[in-house]
């Protein structure tokens, strides 16, 4: 336990020291959040009823995916993990303990956007704090397993950047908060099923905003959570400890696995 | 008969086409210091990341403390330090971080006093990547020894370290073997492993080529003595004097360089006739041949074949 606690308090700090984790977890979610908070008031005022979610969501999706899977890559590359195994670091700890406290800065994030929204931009509160917060949960553990299995599965930091904005950009753009996906074409609504952003999205708002949604809500619920599970299973499955030998237990592509949840859901959800 | 601490036993591990290590057979005494030597390549890492548990052997086995590990590692790391070639600790990491986290994994306390006995204690808030490689390295050995592991492997362990640095480390693993720890390490530099090691192996290709004492091993090659000598004048610069057990010579800035068979009959030979040519000896040197010697004259036969 003392272990755990050691290492989960280097990895947090670790998100506030390296100048490339502080960019993630904070400047830029804060950065975007403020700019866009600007920009949306003026030019598309109904964007501010969903801007904490939509907010919410978008820090989620920059801590995770363009914050985790870099220095898994760096780290195995550079004999950290060997290391680690030698000293009896449990590869467990290795894959949930940075989702972890990513999670963490995520939620100080989450804590400055929510209220200065309101107080700034007008932008109207949860009405279900438990479903948004349990929401902000399952879309965080969802993504956090994603930008894991990217990190474990990617034999290079150029593969996790490729990887990890085959995710974001989409998500930015089809991700269901500055369009609304019943406003896209078919086909870029499909698109934009596979992304946890839009069932997180249909989430938060059916259940903490009360608004009309998408797609039926289970079927995002089930989605993301099984999305999260096949993602974390899976990056533990594929973990390797060293990047000077090979052997893994099954072939990288096997990641796309973790995909399975959402492509079920794009060609089933009505 | 001392405790046989590691035994390895037709060690093999191969990459596609490349055989790395060879069925290599060798046993450490308990307490012994055990230098692994070998040019680039050789398989000297390859053979202590099979025992340390980061590759499995592809053939043979092995045992630590008289239990085969099975390739389970959670079976061998209490049992060993490892000071690997490259530390591997994150950059941002203090060193007094760096010490809670590894103890804390090996469920002992932080030995701050090894951080201390180190030079490490002005530098305990300071990151990974801000120490010197000297220090990285200090840190690396300290991590390696917090839980005092019986076996301890070294690979490369004074890479990049000044001479001070060098020494101080030379200390601090004898002292270690004082202590009773069997001590593995691997190293490109001879004179380091003749200083400090109890026996030696040389590994070509994969494969043990010599074992024994740094003294066995120098003394089964084609022993021959460097006697280096200056003389005033040119008495020596002639080609056709032969000095009794002599099979070579050279000739090095202002010296002239024999290597013989016989050490008293050349020297007294070489003074007596410096003597008779009434030119005067400047210095004398009688170096015998050194395991660094020993270990380029094996590899280069074994390059050759």
């Amino acid at each position: 336990m003392k272990a755990f606690k050691n290492h989960f308090i280097f990895e947090f700090k670790t998100g506030i020291r390296d100048k490339n984790l502080l960019l993630m977890n904070y400047l830029f979610p804060l950065g975007f959040y403020i700019m866009i908070g600007f920009l949306m008031a003026n030019i598309n005022p109904d964007f501010i009823d969903i801007i904490i979610p939509a907010m919410v969501v978008i820090t989620i999706l920059i801590s995770t995916l363009l914050g985790i899977p870099e220095p898994l890559v760096k780290s195995r590359e550079a004999g950290i993990f060997r290391s680690y195994k030698i000293n009896g670091v449990p590869a467990t700890s290795i894959v949930i303990i940075p989702p972890l406290t990513t999670i963490i800065h995520i939620i100080v994030v989450s804590i400055i956007i929510t209220p200065t929204a309101f107080a700034f931009f007008k932008a109207p509160l949860p009405k279900n704090w438990l479903a948004f917060v349990l929401i902000f949960l399952l879309t965080a553990f969802t993504c956090a397993g994603l930008a894991v299995l990217i990190g474990i599965a990617s034999s290079s930091s150029r593969g996790t950047i490729l990887w990890s904005q085959l995710i974001f950009i989409p998500s930015m753009l089809i991700g269901g908060y500055f369009v609304p996906s019943q406003l896209l074409p078919t086909f870029l609504g499909k698109i934009g099923m596979l992304l946890p952003s839009t069932h997180a999205i249909n989430l938060f708002k059916f259940y903490s905003y009360n608004q009309s949604i998408d797609y039926n809500p289970i079927w995002s619920l089930l989605i993301l959570f099984f999305g999260g599970i096949l993602s974390f299973g899976l990056a533990i499955y594929l973990f390797n400890w060293d990047s000077q030998n090979k052997t893994r237990r099954a072939h990288p592509a096997f990641a796309f696995f973790a995909f399975i949840p959402f492509i079920i859901g794009a060609f089933f959800l009505p | 008969m001392k405790d046989i601490v590691v035994e390895v036993n037709k060690l093999r591990k191969v990459y596609g086409d490349l055989i790395a290590v060879d069925d290599i057979s060798f046993n450490v005494e308990k307490g012994e210091i055990f230098g692994l030597l070998g040019p680039n390549g050789a398989g000297k890492t390859t053979t202590f990341e099979c025992l340390e548990g980061l590759r499995k052997p592809d053939g043979g086995n092995f045992k630590l403390l008289g239990k085969s590990p099975n390739y389970n590692y959670n079976n061998l790391r209490n049992i060993i330090g490892v000071q690997l070639q490259t530390s591997g600790l994150p950059d941002s990491m203090c060193v007094n971080e760096a010490m809670n986290f590894f103890s804390a994994y090996h469920n002992v306390p932080s030995r701050y006093d090894l951080l201390e006995r180190l030079g490490l204690k002005e530098k305990m808030g300071v990151q990974y990547h801000t120490l010197s490689t000297g220090l990285q390295r200090r840190l690396a050995l300290a991590l390696a020894i917090a839980h005092k592991p019986p076996i301890l492997f070294l690979d490369e362990p004074t890479a990049g370290l000044d001479v001070q640095s060098r020494v101080e480390l030379h200390n601090m693993i004898k002292e270690l073997q004082e202590n009773g720890t069997t001590i593995l390490f691997a190293t490109h530099d001879m004179a380091e492993a003749e200083k400090i090691a109890n026996r030696v192996a040389i590994l070509l290709k994969g494969k043990i080529v010599t074992i024994g004492t740094p003294r066995e091993i120098t003394a089964t090659g084609a022993g021959l003595t460097k006697i280096s000598v200056r003389v005033e004048g040119s008495s020596l610069s002639k080609l056709n004097i032969k000095f009794p057990g002599v099979t070579q010579f050279k000739s090095i800035d202002e010296y002239t360089i024999y290597y013989s068979t016989n050490i008293g009959l050349t020297v007294s030979a070489l003074i007596e006739y410096i003597s008779k040519q009434k030119d005067e000896l400047i210095d004398l040197r009688v170096e015998r041949p050194s395991l660094e010697d020993r270990f380029l004259e094996i590899t280069n036969t074994k390059t050759k074949k």
